[in-house]
């Protein structure tokens, strides 16, 4: 069952309406017609995507085909970068997120994300995870903080390797311990979405398994869209996956289908490694 | 057979010949920058060896000693300086003429009697009796003792002529003459008299125009910087802004004074000679240094820490001024401090604004007259006694030694609070 059809183009509310049609139960986010454009050079070429609640999102293609581009529309990422325009909808619980209700620094609070390189800040591990929690005011007690960081880290699989050395700085880890540390960063401001742009690609396998598991026990509590370039990586982690390419999403469907029986001939090239 | 082909040219005499004249055009390079290091160092040991060899004598100053009765109606009378000629006469009883006796008094400083009444003003009950005091020699006294006037010389060429040379022997020979620290120099002001002449009211002034610079260069120079890097959008605008930044930081010091007295003194009526001003011209001069170094350090802080915090949901300025801002602090701070070296070592400004007056007072506030410690060098170095010679020698010392300690700090700053990635 192809996702498009379900939901045509056609049907794309106006901009002023900030109530948008939910993208029917357990729909999550809905992207409709996003077009991207850096200056004059257009990145996406009209997205259509449903990303289903508590899912796994797998985003795959070849390099340049606009999947971060289309991640870092849905917590707006892309507002930072200079001569970036975005048209179409994208849609929270179907609210339009380029509205007027909702505020992009609001929006990235709902929206968590994990990056390629491992960004911790240079501050104790500590810090990294309460700095969110602390700017949005979760948390009002010391006590409070010290559980969110807890539940933070155990959540991410890091507590029982830095519980004793919180107070060390966040640098000093080791690449897949500092990228569990930024998905623990993530979530101690209780995102409803994680976003994850290539989170592996810096990591060795050992740490990439660890990372995996990770991501197969958050999809509990959250929905994640993760972009990667590794294919097993996106039959092992993802539920869902659309498949990229040239800036046109060509394909989406259940991971299993894209990868046993896809059907668009882009896309089996690309899975059976003739280009990518 | 290509194996072979390729052995042999790499190993053919040619090839040698060529690797060798590579080595030795690396040799020749290396030759030429060690030659180039050790003449920049050559240069800079002759400068500051002739500097300290010139300045060094002048922390040394000659004083005399005196046994002054403290007369009591002269004490009152504020008019001490007869009791030190008279305690000088007691010394010396074969000169008894007018004229010998005023080459004699010309052995004290002017400013002796300042001593005495100091000292009763501590302690009154020295009124009335006869005490042991050191008090400043004349600065060609002094000159004369560190051996910078000869005595070999005919007498109308000294500049000291045989009275006081007899005079100055005699005390010697009593041990009544020493040369001790010279706590003057950087205790006084400015003085006609190089003897009583410090540089305290220079550093006061110095001090008072750093302030001003710093405390209007520092918060205005950082948050030029973090609009035009963090939000300002680019485009022309901001290029025309950036284009003009960087040639204010190349316009010649003097041009910020003029504009000093057009604008500061000329139109807004401010004081001339006041570390006021003179701190404003100098934060104009030294507003681009700081806008620039704090771009490139701003610059230098990678973007996946703003990420990252956007990431979490901090606004933009939260993203700044958690954390761009405290990991560009090392190169902000760097590049303000060298900003207010230079800012300290300048002169032609001032000299537009007036801070080139003689003030022997110790400047109290921002709009007291006052001068800067590099324009008092320059007026030193215009004085043509002897004794101003190894002065502004001494004074550039301590200028040298203030800029040494603020680079150092910048270098100590940077290397504690530097991170890297």
């Amino acid at each position: 069952m192809s996702v498009q059809t379900q939901y045509p183009t056609a049907s794309v509310p106006p901009r002023a309406e900030t109530q948008v049609r939910a993208g029917g139960p357990g729909v999550k986010m809905v992207a409709r017609d996003v077009k991207v454009y850096y200056g004059a050079k257009q990145a996406l070429k009209g997205i259509d995507l449903d990303i289903q609640e508590n899912r796994v999102m797998a985003l795959i293609g070849p390099s340049g085909c606009g999947k971060s581009t289309f991640l870092r529309c849905l917590n707006r990422m892309n507002d930072t970068i200079e001569n970036c325009r975005v048209e179409g909808l994208i849609a929270l619980d179907g609210e339009d997120v380029y509205g007027r209700t909702i505020d992009a620094v609001q929006l990235r609070a709902r929206v968590g994300m994990v990056f390629q390189k491992p960004n911790p800040f240079p501050k104790s591990i500590y810090d990294n995870i309460a700095y969110g929690p602390r700017i949005h005011g979760i948390a009002t007690h010391r006590d409070e903080m010290d559980e969110i960081v807890q539940t933070s880290l155990e959540r991410a699989g890091l507590w029982n390797e830095v519980k004793d050395r919180l107070r060390e700085p966040g640098t000093g880890l080791s690449g897949g311990q500092q990228q569990r540390l930024c998905i623990a960063r993530a979530i101690a401001v209780s995102p409803e979405v994680i976003l994850m742009d290539e989170p592996c690609s810096a990591l060795d396998p050992i740490a990439t398994a660890h990372i995996e598991e990770l991501i197969d026990e958050l999809r509990e509590n959250y929905t994640i869209v993760i972009v990667t370039h590794n294919m097993q990586q996106a039959a092992r982690v993802s539920q869902k996956t659309a498949f990229f390419h040239l800036g046109e999403m060509v394909e989406c469907d259940d991971t299993e289908e894209i990868f046993t029986n896809p059907r668009d001939e882009r896309t089996q090239g690309y899975i059976t490694g003739r280009y990518g | 057979m290509s194996v072979t082909a390729t052995k042999s040219r790499y190993q053919s005499a040619e090839f040698a010949d060529r690797l060798r004249r590579r080595y030795a055009a690396e040799r020749r390079f290396r030759l030429a920058g060690m030659a180039a290091v050790g003449i920049a160092s050559l240069m800079l040991v002759v400068l500051l060896g002739s500097i300290v060899g010139k300045g060094y004598t002048a922390f040394w100053q000659t004083q005399i000693r005196l046994e002054v009765t403290f007369d009591k109606a002269q004490v009152e009378e504020g008019n001490t300086m007869p009791l030190l000629r008279q305690a000088l006469y007691a010394v010396v009883p074969e000169v008894t003429d007018r004229a010998g006796r005023r080459s004699l008094n010309e052995l004290l400083s002017s400013g002796a009697p300042y001593q005495l009444e100091a000292m009763v003003k501590a302690n009154p009950a020295l009124v009335g009796t006869k005490q042991t005091v050191w008090v400043l020699a004349d600065d060609e006294v002094d000159q004369f003792m560190k051996g910078f006037i000869r005595r070999d010389v005919p007498e109308s060429e000294r500049r000291l002529n045989d009275i006081k040379i007899g005079a100055l022997d005699k005390l010697a020979a009593a041990g009544a003459v020493k040369s001790a620290f010279n706590t003057t120099l950087f205790t006084a002001g400015d003085s006609r008299e190089p003897e009583q002449a410090g540089i305290w009211g220079a550093i006061v002034g110095s001090f008072l125009t750093l302030t001003v610079t710093m405390l209007l260069s520092v918060p205005i120079g950082v948050a030029a910087a973090v609009y035009l890097e963090e939000f300002a959008p680019k485009n022309r605008w901001t290029d025309l802004i950036e284009v003009n930044i960087n040639n204010l930081a190349a316009v010649p010091s003097i041009i910020f004074g003029l504009l000093g007295l057009a604008v500061f003194l000329g139109f807004f009526g401010m004081p001339r000679s006041a570390p006021l001003v003179g701190g404003l011209v100098m934060a104009l001069m030294t507003l681009p240094v700081i806008i620039i170094a704090s771009r490139v350090a701003l610059k230098a802080v990678p973007p996946s820490i703003r990420e990252a915090a956007l990431g979490v949901g901090a606004s933009p300025l939260q993203t700044v001024a958690h954390h761009v801002l405290p990991l560009a602090m090392p190169g902000i701070l760097t590049g303000t401090i060298i900003g207010m070296a230079r800012a300290l070592g300048e002169t032609a400004p001032l000299l537009m604004i007036g801070m080139v007056a003689f003030i022997v007072d110790i400047p109290h506030g921002l709009t007291d007259s006052a001068t800067a410690l590099p324009v008092q060098i320059y007026m030193w170095a215009d004085s043509p006694e002897r004794a101003f010679t190894e002065r502004t020698s001494a004074a550039i010392l301590v200028l040298l030694a203030f800029l040494i300690l603020m680079n150092g700090l910048a270098v100590f700053l940077r290397k504690k609070f530097e991170r890297r990635w």
